[in-house]
């Protein structure tokens, strides 16, 4: 062995150690590759790949002829990489003042619509996902937007994109029909999904065949953002078209009589607070028009809305989830009722100006005392007291206030085979279903509110300030309390003219008297006539499914049908239809005041036309708006008007 | 034999045929310096290569490929001298490290890339004087520890002080740059030489104490840095600022772990490609490694260079001069902890800092200086044989 001068403990410590440490770095590098390599090897993916989302073009929405009620235009939008901006060091500030300047605008507004709507956030705000682009300003000009996207590096996180945007040829025509846009919220599905989905009316409800499918593209980047190359490409569909049974023409009539009408109960005093008009096609359910008052330009959802717009936008629709008394226009179906049950259409009733039951006088409109009539009178002039003694002798003979174990409810079976206390199934989202009150009703209701009802029994009204309203209403809930269960006479005959707890909806109405009109066949109305791809193949053909036939013999509604066409030659309506000309296209219908405590009148007007071969209904309902002549027959009027003048214009067409 | 028995490996045949096929090779006379040295070099001439492939013009792979050809040649060149001829000039080789370092801080100095380390002589070419301060020290070091007196073993105090006045100056200039991560390399070596050259175990107690109190010094005065505490805190929550200065750290551990055990490829590493991974063909080049060769390769850098070492230690335990024990042994310590720092550093387990792996970062200046280390280990081995 050769003598060395080493310090051997001291070079086996160095070798300790330097193994030790080189040791370390393997046991590390184990640990990184091997046993959490896996997660690495996402987080290298999730780094490297950005998918981009190809937005397809949403389909149109046309009506019967092809005329777009909602269309798309290609407009510069700027939006903003949430993601992004909170990942500048001053949370966006800076990007975002700058880019207000750009874009002319104030600063707050371009931060309020790039802020996600978590919790009680006021709007503007984005909805969507905090990973998808957040638009904040989309009627940028070209030259802006270009101007932006040539200057990356002062906009970090800020895109520019010619994107489709909704727009609305007819303005705020069938506004809440057609339905608007959302970004998505996380509810809708997972991510990478469209950028807008649709909230409500025809845009929800055909949500999916108008979307088309989202292309992508997942590009492979580096480090800044750069593309590299492309993983995978798949390329947008653009959604179907959905053609409607909407016609603009009658839809824009129908918009003007109502607004028309309002505007003129306003002027006499009442406050017609809201109004719907509706129009059928009778033989086939199909909607041709719907329009609702109040109403609202749709494109104030493009491009983000601020809190203030939101609130004071009518977002309800008066013609599907207004619900109110049918009044008078109800009495076709009590009559329909009155005929299955045995009464002659043709015999003659009194007609007196009131009608006692249980020791309650129950009267006429205005207590008129008209004399003896037979039943085509008494819808022509509207006669109550004679539904009043129908609908007692009914509820006498369904046990009164011993009911049989099995009530009869005539008149309440009637109407549900007129297609009312149900939804239509119209293929519009949040639909009201109306009510048809019965004993069953009534005593379900009683038990739901008795409490209640018990409680200000006791207390009474305190807080009202009407002492004579207060006083009604404390005696009303001492009645409530008592005896609100029983399904009394008065309830019976309130409910054969429309009154009381009866609910229908302008659309149900509408229904019915297609139902009347077509000789009884009820349809769950449709809106959407056909999905048709974008090279005109027809994806599918929508037809208003038939959802029931009104078990009335064709002569009662023949009758019905006939002496309606009284009403606005020289009964109810007969102001309002005043130089009418009925050659051109007879109209028959029916109108209807529905009083409400507290409250005005609703006014309605429910009609069909031609006579003998009706082709349209035509519903008109403004609450609060007086009386059905004054205020909802002269717009139903000017709508079948609007209608002849178009059909007869076609025939003119037809023979040159 | 040694004490260090598993390191020699029997070859069959007899020792004396083996030493005749050996010195028929022997154009450098240490093989087993030389092949993990030229094992490394290569890979990091690859791992540069692949790192810089999406730069168009990019001429550093063939900078490298030039430095580690001057390193090798100076490899060569150290190993032929013959140490008393080399210990004759260190004061020489001293003082011109330090000027190097002491002109960095003069208006010829520039700051490259945030350290103010380099001497720029003209358009691409630069260099860093504390890395050949680093060989120069080394020597500097043996050669104050390396001569006892006659018939003493281990080097006496006048001889430690003197070593430690001899360290103090560079630490000093280059904590002045500041580059405390060289000056630690520096620090590091110091005692590993000291340790090596067997002073007295309270030297080494002095030492420690003294480090800790420069520690605290360096604590209470400030002179720590934010970014520097920063990267500390990072180290103690990888995830806390991903994006900020977590951001080198976070990527350098997704390159390294999505490379699994086969790695991607070489030139194949999307992760490099995309230049997810900040310095990546300096500092970071362990990072290509990492996700291009996978477990296996990695490992194998770690593995070459851990043979490298042992094979050092193994010199410095057969020099039969203390001046060999000590150079070797303060080449191995400089090689270990450096490579230590700066693989520890891309796999998270050390602070960033900015220490170059040896052989196989891109960098002349400490390719050249590492090779030139390599060339003494072997020039402390050659010493060793024809003294046997």
């Amino acid at each position: 062995m050769r003598r060395t001068t080493a310090h051997r403990g001291r070079l086996t410590l160095v070798f300790v150690v330097v193994t030790a440490l080189m040791l370390t770095l393997l046991g590390r590098l184990w640990y990184l590759q091997i046993v959490t390599g896996p997660s690495y090897v996402r987080a290298a993916t999730e780094s490297r790949v950005r998918s981009v989302v190809l937005p397809p073009v949403r389909g149109q929405i046309l009506d019967v002829r092809g005329r777009p009620l909602v269309a798309n235009e290609t407009r510069p939008q700027v939006s903003v990489d949430y993601m992004a901006l909170i990942h500048q060091p001053d949370g966006g500030k800076d990007v975002l003042t700058r880019l207000a300047r750009a874009l002319g605008r104030p600063y707050q507004e371009i931060a309020d619509r790039a802020r996600l709507c978590a919790g009680d956030m006021p709007r503007p705000c984005w909805p969507g996902s905090p990973y998808q682009p957040i638009t904040v300003a989309d009627d940028v000009s070209v030259r802006t937007a270009l101007w932006i996207a040539e200057r990356q590096d002062e906009f970090p996180g800020v895109s520019t994109a010619l994107r489709p945007v909704r727009t609305y040829p007819l303005g705020s025509a069938a506004a809440h029909v057609l339905g608007y846009l959302q970004p998505p919220s996380p509810d809708d599905g997972p991510e990478g999904g469209p950028e807008l989905v649709g909230r409500d009316g025809l845009e929800a409800q055909y949500d999916r065949e108008l979307a088309g499918r989202t292309g992508i593209r997942q590009v492979a980047v580096d480090s800044t953002g750069k593309v590299t190359g492309l993983i995978r490409e798949e390329a947008a569909v653009a959604g179907d078209t959905l053609v409607t049974s909407i016609d603009a023409r009658i839809q824009e009539v129908a918009e003007r009589a109502l607004a028309r009408a309002v505007t003129a109960a306003r002027k006499r005093g009442e406050p017609a607070d809201s109004g719907a008009a509706v129009v059928l096609e009778a033989k086939t359910g199909r909607v041709t028009a719907i329009a609702d008052y109040p109403t609202y330009d749709p494109s104030v959802w493009t491009g983000g809305i601020s809190q203030r717009d939101y609130e004071e936008l009518p977002l309800v629709s008066a013609a599907v989830q207004g619900q109110w008394p049918p009044g008078s226009t109800w009495k076709v179906t009590s009559t329909a009722a009155a005929a299955k049950a045995g009464y002659s259409l043709r015999a003659s009733y009194d007609c007196p100006g009131g009608y006692t039951i249980g020791g309650r006088v129950f009267h006429n409109f205005e207590s008129a005392e008209l004399g003896r009539m037979d039943m085509r009178r008494a819808l022509v002039v509207s006669c109550d007291t004679i539904f009043y003694r129908f609908a007692e002798k009914m509820w006498q003979r369904d046990g009164g206030l011993k009911p049989v174990k099995r009530p009869k409810d005539p008149m309440q079976a009637m109407a549900r085979e007129f297609g009312f206390g149900s939804a239509t199934g119209v293929d519009l989202p949040h639909e009201a279903p109306g009510r048809v009150p019965d004993r069953a009703w009534k005593k379900a209701n009683w038990e739901r509110t008795r409490a209640d009802s018990c409680r200000r029994a006791k207390t009474g009204y305190p807080e009202t300030s009407d002492r004579r309203r207060a006083a009604y209403l404390k005696a009303l809930a001492s009645d409530n309390c008592r005896s609100g269960g029983i399904w009394w006479a008065g309830d019976a005959a309130n409910f054969s003219i429309g009154q009381g707890d009866v609910l229908v909806t302008p659309l149900q109405l509408a229904r019915g008297y297609a139902a009347l009109a077509n000789g009884g066949t009820v349809f769950s109305p449709r809106i959407g006539k056909q999905v048709v791809r974008q090279d005109g193949t027809v994806v599918r053909t929508i037809t208003p499914p038939v959802v029931g036939k009104i078990d009335a013999s064709r002569k009662t509604l023949r009758f019905i049908r006939d002496s309606l066409a009284g009403v606005p030659r020289a009964g109810t309506a007969a102001g309002a239809f005043e130089g009418y000309r009925f050659k051109r296209l007879p109209v028959a219908g029916k109108t209807g005041t529905a009083e409400a405590y507290g409250r005005q009148d609703t006014s309605w007007f429910a009609s069909f036309g031609p006579v003998k071969k009706p082709k349209y209904v035509v519903v008109v309902v403004v609450s609060q708006g007086g009386t059905g002549g004054t205020t909802a027959a002269p717009a139903a009027r000017e709508i079948w008007e609007g209608i002849a003048a178009l059909t007869h214009d076609k025939k003119d067409k037809r023979k040159r | 034999m040694t004490a260090l028995g598993p390191l020699s490996v029997r070859l069959p045949g007899s020792r004396a045929t083996r030493r005749r096929a050996w010195a028929r090779l022997a154009v450098f006379p240490a093989w087993g310096l030389v092949l993990p040295a030229a094992a490394l070099s290569a890979i990091g001439l690859l791992l540069v290569w692949s790192a810089t492939r999406n730069e168009p013009g990019s001429t550093l792979p063939q900078r490298q490929a030039l430095s580690v050809g001057i390193g090798f040649a100076l490899m060569w060149a150290v190993s032929r001298i013959d140490l008393r001829v080399l210990r004759a000039y260190v004061p020489v080789l001293y003082l011109l490290g330090l000027a190097g370092l002491v002109a960095v801080l003069t208006p010829l100095g520039r700051t490259i890339n945030g350290s103010h380390a380099w001497i720029v002589l003209g358009d691409g070419l630069q260099f860093q004087p504390s890395e050949f301060a680093k060989a120069a020290t080394v020597l500097a070091l043996a050669t104050a520890l390396g001569e006892p007196r006659d018939g003493e073993r281990r080097p006496g105090a006048v001889a430690v002080l003197l070593a430690l006045g001899l360290a103090a100056l560079p630490v000093g200039l280059i904590a002045l740059q500041p580059d405390y991560g060289t000056a630690l390399v520096f620090l590091v070596l110091t005692t590993g030489m000291i340790a090596v050259s067997g002073a007295p175990k309270r030297w080494f107690a002095a030492f420690a104490a003294a480090g800790a109190a420069g520690l605290l010094l360096v604590w209470r005065l400030d002179l720590i840095r934010p970014y520097q505490l920063q990267r500390l805190m990072v180290l103690a929550d990888p995830d806390a600022d991903p994006m900020g200065v977590g951001y080198n750290a976070t990527q350098a551990r997704i390159a390294i772990g999505s490379g699994g055990l086969l790695g991607k490829g070489l030139f194949h590493g999307e992760q490099t490609a995309g230049h997810f991974v900040p310095e990546q063909h300096t500092d970071f080049i362990f990072t290509v490694a990492g996700e291009e060769l996978g477990f296996l390769g990695a490992a194998c850098v770690i593995l070459l260079m851990l043979a490298l070492l042992w094979r050092g230690l193994w010199i410095a335990a057969r020099s039969p001069s203390p001046f060999g024990t000590a150079v070797a042994g303060g080449v191995v310590c400089w090689l270990a902890f450096q490579t230590f720092v700066n693989v520890g550093m891309t796999m998270g387990l050390l602070p960033v800092a900015g220490l170059p792996l040896p052989f196989v970062s891109y960098g002349g200046s400490a390719t050249i200086s590492s090779l030139a280390a390599v060339g003494l280990l072997a020039a402390v081995n050659r010493r060793t044989r024809t003294q046997a």
